[in-house]
């Protein structure tokens, strides 16, 4: 096998099985699952470089995906063009808001620009809800989905998902990388190497601000429909963001795509009340207290994700990917004790 | 025109004069010693040097050129690199990876970069630890990668901070001998030094500092002489 196969072997096997998923399972259920999983891939990665590698924590990412869901939105909705040119723009747009904001707010460090990005957030939230001319406001806007099936999406979400990764990649081996790593670890000292610390927290800021952007577009002509709360809802797109990133591993490729898929079917599995298994078994034994478990569970996702968080974070506290080797051998010692 | 100058440096925090007023040349080549007791304003040249304090009052010029208001990156650019007297290691990057940062101040591409950094990591004799992670290192090696990483971004001129601090007798000499052949390789270095030993064999020219101000300039032998740096030093009773 040629090096470069082997070192990637186990992510191309991976997009292979992603590749054919759809001919496989044509569930659109499972469908559905998969593309938000493929959006939050986009989203895990852009936060990742922003916070994992240049060490900026944003708590404001659904800023950046609102700014995309409505431009595709209000570009289709008032100019009557197709909200597909919205992941052309949105993406733009976002970095758009993302570079002045950074000139401004990267005068702060570590957790007040955190809270600043916090700011960012819900001053667009209310932005968006109160230009009721512009943005329809608390209606939000709705659009045509351009397909009936859910294929189209999947590829296209798939597409940019492997995009993401692959611009992540690239970045973080090129000179911006560096820089990106050094500003992380120790600002002062990178100044002090002839980085232009401020300069380059811009740039890191704007490409994570772009990809989550692009991601909003996404979501717009997917779903087909955005309101303020939705799109720059704190808990549900910027929190969410941050699990992803935790949970797969800060600062690692790979993590957040890792942490992408395990945050969409624990998400999925409270939502659904453990995909129906407390209803049915409720049903099944016509037991009412079992039902009402299944309620229970069902409006308790954020307390799991909480306690998700507390176990990744004490027993991973790199996230699985960045503590890979430890879980591997771990494993291997238990195999090897049998 | 002096190679480097400081002229008449201030820097008062709050109604406190770190800097009073300190002046000095250097010439090209030199290694300048800049002593003082603790407190005196030493490493508040320093860092009016390399741009992390704006000056209340003065100037420092390179080749005439005015350079306190730019800010650090853009002084390490014009070819002044420096060391931490407290050390900032990038603890998670590797050696190399520390090295290879600081390389990308001058070049563009990966390869280029580590080139320079694998060259610039034989002279510092950091090749052992290459790929050890910098917040692994033990004290002499976090000092080492201080001026490995300052020297990957090809200085003209080197500030180093007490890089013999907290080093044992054997890592001193190998510190000294690190120092003169940076010199030897045509940096011009200022340093800054608490150990008697150290500063007095390698510098050229000697500024002593206490309270802000000048108390005496001149050779080693002319410093170690002087009667205001002795009372400094050693109190009114020994002077």
């Amino acid at each position: 096998m040629p090096r470069a196969v082997k070192r990637n072997f186990l992510p191309l096997v991976f997009l292979g099985v992603v590749l054919a998923m759809p001919l496989v399972m044509r569930d659109d259920y499972y469908l559905h699952l998969m593309i938000l999983f493929l959006m939050w891939v986009v989203i895990g990665s852009a936060w990742n470089l922003i916070a994992g590698y240049t060490g900026q924590v944003s708590f404001g990412d659904a800023a950046f995906f609102g700014c995309g869901a409505y431009t595709a939105g209000l570009l289709s909705h008032h100019l009557g063009i197709s909200p597909w040119w919205g992941l052309a723009l949105g993406g733009f747009v976002a970095a758009a808001v993302g570079l002045p904001f950074g000139w401004i707010c990267f005068r702060m460090r570590g957790a007040y620009f955190a809270l600043a990005t916090l700011a960012l957030n819900e001053v667009l939230r209310q932005g968006a809800t109160i230009a009721e001319n512009f943005t329809g406001g608390m209606v939000g806007i709705l659009i045509m989905p351009s397909f009936t099936s859910k294929m189209p999406y999947y590829y296209i979400a798939l597409a940019m998902a492997v995009a993401s990764i692959a611009s992540l990649r690239w970045v973080v081996h090129s000179k911006p990388g560096y820089y990106f790593v050094s500003i992380r670890e120790d600002q002062d000292a990178a100044e002090s190497l002839g980085i232009n610390t401020h300069l380059y927290k811009m740039l890191s800021l704007a490409y994570a601000a772009f990809w989550t952007g692009i991601a909003g577009a996404l979501y717009m002509n997917y779903m087909g429909f955005i309101d303020p709360h939705v799109v720059f809802s704190l808990h549900d797109i910027s929190i969410m963001a941050i699990l992803v990133g935790i949970v797969g591993g800060v600062g690692t490729v790979y993590g957040p795509a890792v942490g992408a898929f395990l945050m969409v079917t624990v998400q999925e599995m409270f939502r659904s009340g453990f995909f129906g298994l407390f209803q049915w078994l409720g049903a099944v034994s016509g037991s009412e207290s079992l039902a009402k478990v299944a309620v229970v569970l069902t409006q308790a996702h954020v307390l799991g994700f909480g306690i998700l968080v507390v176990v990744v974070i004490l027993v991973l506290p790199n996230g699985i990917v960045g503590d890979w080797p430890k879980i591997r051998k771990r494993v291997f010692r238990l195999d090897a004790g049998n | 025109m002096a190679y480097f100058q400081v002229d008449k440096l201030v820097k008062y925090f709050g109604g406190l004069a770190a800097v009073n007023g300190v002046s000095f040349e250097v010439d090209q080549g030199q290694i300048f010693g800049l002593i003082g007791p603790n407190g005196s304003g030493k490493t508040t040249t320093f860092n009016m040097i390399s741009g992390f304090h704006r000056p209340t009052s003065g100037r420092v010029l390179f080749k005439g050129r005015e350079i306190h208001l730019l800010p650090t990156h853009g002084i390490c650019r014009l070819g002044i690199g420096r060391t931490f007297q407290v050390v900032k290691p990038l603890g998670r990057m590797t050696v190399l990876d520390n090295v290879i940062a600081a390389a990308y101040s001058r070049v563009n591409t990966f390869r280029e970069a580590r080139e320079v950094a694998l060259k610039t990591i034989d002279f510092c004799g950091l090749a052992p630890v290459r790929d050890v992670l910098a917040k692994a290192l033990p004290i002499a090696g976090r000092k080492r990668l201080e001026i490995g990483r300052a020297m990957a971004t090809r200085p003209e001129i080197l500030l180093l901070d007490e890089t013999a601090a907290g080093l044992n007798p054997t890592e001193l000499v190998e510190a000294i001998e690190l120092i003169k052949k940076i010199r030897e390789n045509g940096t011009t270095i200022i340093i800054i030094e608490h150990i008697m030993h150290v500063i007095m064999t390698i510098s050229d020219r000697i500024h002593a500092i206490n309270f802000g101000q000048t108390i005496a300039e001149g050779t080693p032998k002319e410093v170690a002489a002087n009667q205001a740096v002795i009372q400094a030093y050693l109190g009114t009773d020994y002077a």
